[in-house]
């Protein structure tokens, strides 16, 4: 039981630091969990981190959920699990309503009339990081602009475009052979 | 029961988004048209305070969105179960897959068939974050009709200047919240 509520509280400590999660948690981590707990050495904590990459959610949720269960079994992933996502609950719950009740006023509107555009902004870059990393060939580039054209052209659901492109990665990759 | 809703909508996010926090964008683009809980440019602005707040960003985008949503449901109570159901339904798939994949932890990274799939999905989630951009710049440069007279010249400006402050090789270590604070003071002198 201690240790199920010293990982919930290591993890909420890194979900109040992580801003922007993903990559920005990796320093985090390290001081936390490997040095100061060892929980996970170097290398696993990088190994996590590869494999929350490439399975769905959120990236920090999996490697809290890794770390958690490799110390305490399937009830210690799930507390730091809830540990990781406590502050963000708490935090932007707060938020939300304040934001909610001068969402009237008039230079509000206009301030979040600027952040608007900076959120395009911020989805561009986004977009242009993943593209050079997830674009690495003719195949990979057309599935990206059939998905980007037929998502913003269509109503379908991402869930298809999701289920489609795996289902073709697997076919190409492995058709007549070749190696993958 | 619109908990419930919210409950399977998260569930079916954290399921199928691949690759992080922006990742869950296109699906909250689509939870916003089927159900209208919340407007498109409700949307934006959750996306910008999640990313100036503490936490991971899909995490925190969840629990704005299920906020907001119970509480234009049933009030302040609504609004943290909301918050709380959205949140959880998010983390579910990830928190089952990730005891499971724990368990034959080796193979898995060496998995043929599962490297051949994301070979194919990295592009795709890509592409899907580019449409949900598109839709977001849509709707805040032609706020009214797509013609001319309605063209937000303003916005448009902004977003050059942040588009070339953004990818200076100097200036790209600064966190984003500095140029979100930025924007909203540009929102405000210049009356957005």
């Amino acid at each position: 039981m201690k240790l199920l509520l010293k990982l919930f509280a290591v993890f909420a400590k890194v979900g109040v630091m992580t801003f922007g999660g993903g990559y920005a948690m990796i320093p985090i981590l390290q001081r936390e969990v490997v040095e100061k707990q060892k929980w996970a050495s170097e290398e696993e904590l990088m190994d996590y981190f590869a494999i929350g990459q490439c399975t769905p959610g959120i990236i920090a949720v999996n490697t809290a959920t890794f770390i958690g269960q490799k110390n305490k079994g399937v009830f210690g992933g799930i507390f730091a699990t809830l540990g990781l996502v406590f502050p963000s609950l708490v935090i932007i719950s707060l938020l939300a309503g304040v934001i909610e009740a001068f969402s009237h006023i008039v230079w509000v509107q206009h301030a979040f009339g600027g952040i608007r555009i900076c959120v395009c902004v911020l989805i561009v870059n986004a977009v242009i990081k993943l593209f050079k990393k997830a674009v690495i060939d003719k195949f990979s580039f057309v599935v990206f602009l059939a998905v980007a054209l037929a998502a913003f052209f269509t109503d379908l659901s991402p869930v298809i475009f999701v289920l489609v492109a795996a289902v073709l990665g697997v076919v190409i990759k492995n058709a007549g052979g070749k190696k993958a | 029961m619109i908990f419930l809703r919210i409950f399977f909508e998260f569930f079916k996010t954290g399921l199928f988004a691949v690759g992080g926090g922006m990742a869950t964008i296109p699906f909250l683009y689509k939870i916003s048209d089927s159900t209208g809980w919340f407007t498109h440019q409700d949307l934006a602005n959750m996306i910008a305070v999640s990313e100036s707040t503490p936490g991971p960003i899909g995490v925190n985008m969840a629990t704005y969105v299920g906020y907001i949503t119970g509480m234009r449901e049933s009030g302040v109570f609504g609004a943290i179960l909301g918050a709380v159901t959205a949140t959880l339904g998010l983390i579910a798939p990830a928190v089952i897959i990730i005891l499971i994949v724990a368990s034959f932890l080796k193979n898995f990274r060496d998995n043929k068939y599962l490297n051949s799939a994301f070979y194919g999905l990295r592009p795709a989630s890509t592409g899907l974050i580019a449409a949900a951009g598109l839709s977001v710049a849509a709707s805040n440069f032609f706020p009214e009709a797509f013609t001319l007279a309605s063209f937000n010249w303003k916005g448009a400006i902004l977003a050059v200047v942040l588009i070339v402050l953004t990818n200076i090789k100097k200036l790209s270590k600064i966190h984003p919240i500095v140029f979100i604070a930025l924007s909203a003071v540009v929102g405000v002198v210049f009356s957005f």
